[in-house]
């Protein structure tokens, strides 16, 4: 397997503000990478020192086996979508896409009709005439995404693409963009703050923050294995068990990680484990129920299905979960 | 539910003041016509009044022998104003002005942009006050310094001394029409002194249009494959264009208009500026004056209708 991206130790500071600091990553190709934090975490970051707009202060970068360091944005085989898309607005929609073709000197009728293409390929056909300012934000996304797929990049980097769509249209590309990554076979790497976006669509996950890399690994692991206490609480929300709890439970860990979905309201079954607190707060989610229980002082929440009755607040309740949904996590 | 039914609107508030207020909030219109109609009146009847009354003068001619003016509608003057002479007096300004309007796009556009992307805090206070401050100081002192600076004897002169370069600029003033006796006394000195005075009205405009181009339009650029040459042809200056536009309106016009600069430094010859000037004081004749002043008009008007030709309006 070639790789398609690979951060060797990388550091980005500005002045005393460790923006990126020690990042090491490789990113496959053809994978779907996704590259989630809250802002400031250095996510973006990493996606401008991969497209070249800014330089790594220490560190090593490789684009398909190049050094990166010095390799200005126009001579790099990657395209970006941004964040609130950039088009040209004095050029229309055909020109917009048509533009990286433009600049690489590839002549009017082809360049045409691969923009054309293209424009098909994002289901907007025949708007080749109008301006950016005729489109709607979820249009405007579409071409910002067929100007960047028009260059063919070897790596494609979407910053926070779908951050300012409403929902629906969000949930609509989410599905899109996973299925034209799978058919073009490109590498995509995205950068996002919605926990949900990154788990559906990625094939695996970075979690940054404070300018590291939290945890990196398949949606699956990061969400049911959290690392560290920040990767519990960002992605998902998993009970955090203190060291004391986990002692209870036999553990030798800072801390554990319990999703509240593993957790059942009721006796322990053959070999699972349990506690008893009582019920210090529930609400109702549509789905299920969300008990928030009180054991020791220790707040645990569980996701009970709404089918369940909802114990009363202030009684007391027992719950159980299988061993194997304990992790231990590597800090307090 | 409160103890007390308070009343949903306010009490009306008393006074005439309060009462006008009400008024006007009912009639808004009424309030903006107050206030725009003394500006309208004066631009309506004071300047465009004057403005025609000075068009239909250009109609009319002067009698050669008494000095008079005939009341007779011809184009007698048009067609002195069209005499090789003065054919010269426009030929010569309106290439003053496009050299001066080019060479302060091309020096502006830098200082524009370095403000615009660059400059933050302090910085861009020190740029508006360095590009402002000359506007301050009297128009006709900044002349004469200037004239002092471009004089044989002049601080110019002396640096080239210094830098053993006399030699170049012996060899600038030998060249012919843009040459002289010395750059006080030469189109090069008008050109250097036109463009310092209108240089302000160049780069404010070039800046606001360049300050609404957002950042990650050069970066799409570029990320695209744009080099920064690219990037500057295809990107930053059409999204300026505007500005520049905007700009060379100013310099353009205002050197079309100045008869104080080629007066006080440059040659004798003249500048429609100081044909008017001349045409209407000393030689009385107000017709010709006034054709004359018809020129700057006639030529912004083309100037303007090809620049919107040219689409230098569609990103405004």
């Amino acid at each position: 397997m070639t790789t398609a991206v690979l951060f060797d130790n990388v550091s980005r500071h500005f002045g005393a503000v460790r923006a990126v600091d020690g990042v090491n990553l490789e990113i496959a190709e053809g994978e779907f990478f996704a590259m989630l934090g809250p802002s400031g975490s250095g996510k973006t970051t990493c996606l401008r020192l991969m497209a070249g707009f800014e330089q790594p202060t220490g560190g090593h970068i490789e684009i398909f086996g190049e050094t990166a360091e010095g390799v200005p944005p126009y001579r790099r085989s990657v395209n970006t979508v941004f964040q609130d898309y950039a088009l040209f607005p004095h050029l229309s929609i055909l020109d917009n896409v048509a533009y990286g073709l433009m600049v690489k000197g590839v002549g009017r009728e082809e360049r045409r009709k691969a923009a054309e293409d293209a424009l098909a390929m994002v289901k907007l056909p025949g708007y080749g005439t109008r301006r950016p300012g005729q489109l709607s934000g979820g249009q405007r996304q579409r071409v910002a995404l067929a100007r960047a797929l028009v260059n063919k990049p070897k790596v494609l980097l979407l910053d926070e693409p779908l951050g300012a769509l409403d929902l629906k249209l969000r949930e609509q590309m989410q599905e899109e963009l996973k299925s034209l990554q799978k058919s073009l076979g490109i590498t995509f790497v995205f950068v996002t703050h919605d926990q949900g976006e990154a788990l559906s669509m990625a094939d695996r996950i970075a979690v940054f923050n404070d300018g590291r890399i939290q945890q990196l690994g398949r949606p699956e692991d990061v969400y049911k294995q959290p690392k560290t206490r920040f990767v519990a609480d960002f992605v998902g929300s998993s009970n955090v068990l203190p060291a004391k709890l986990c002692q209870r439970l036999g553990l030798k860990a800072p801390s554990a990680s319990l999703r509240p979905e593993a957790i059942a309201i009721a006796a322990p079954a053959n070999g699972a484990l349990s506690l008893s607190g009582t019920v210090a707060a529930h609400s109702f989610l549509g789905a299920v129920n969300r008990v928030v229980v009180d054991v020791d002082g220790a707040r645990v929440a569980v996701a009970s299905p709404a089918a369940l009755a909802v114990p009363e607040l202030g009684s007391p309740v027992i719950i159980s979960f299988d061993a194997n949904e304990l992790h231990p996590m590597e800090d307090a | 539910m409160t103890a007390f039914a308070e009343p949903i609107a306010l009490p009306e508030r008393r006074g005439p003041a309060g009462r006008l207020s009400d008024f006007f909030w009912k009639h808004p219109y009424l309030l903006l016509t107050i206030m725009l109609a003394p500006p309208l009146l004066w631009l309506g009847i004071v300047y465009l009044g004057s403005l025609f009354a000075l068009l239909l003068q250009s109609f009319f001619s002067i009698d050669d022998f008494s000095g008079l003016i005939n009341y007779e509608f011809t184009l007698a003057t048009y067609r002195q104003l069209l005499s090789e002479t003065n054919l010269d007096i426009i030929l010569r300004t309106v290439l003053m002005a496009a050299t001066v309007t080019l060479a302060s796009a091309v020096i502006a556009f830098p200082i524009a942009y370095y403000a615009a992307r660059y400059a933050q805090g302090k910085w861009k206070v020190l740029f508006y006050l360095g590009v402002m401050l000359p506007l301050w100081s009297s128009y006709l002192v900044k002349i004469y310094a200037w004239k002092l600076i471009l004089a044989k004897e002049g601080i110019l002169t002396w640096f080239f001394e210094k830098l053993h370069l006399m030699w170049l600029l012996d060899a600038w003033l030998a060249l012919p029409v843009v040459g002289g006796n010395s750059l006080s006394v030469s189109y090069t000195g008008t050109f250097i002194v036109f463009v310092y005075v209108w240089l302000p009205f160049m780069i404010l405009p070039i800046q606001a249009a360049l300050e609404r181009v957002p950042g990650n339009l050069i970066e799409a650029s570029s990320d695209l494959g744009g080099t920064p040459a690219q990037t500057f042809r295809f990107v930053l200056f059409p999204l300026a264009l505007p500005g520049i536009v905007a700009g060379s309106i100013f310099t353009f016009s205002l050197t079309l208009g100045d008869y104080i600069i080629p007066q006080i430094v440059g040659s004798s010859r003249l500048f429609i500026g100081q044909a008017v000037y001349a045409q209407q004081g000393t030689a009385g004749n107000i017709p010709l004056a006034a054709a004359f002043t018809v020129v700057p008009i006639v030529i912004m008007g083309a100037y303007l209708f090809v620049a919107k030709r040219m689409g230098a309006f569609d990103a405004l």
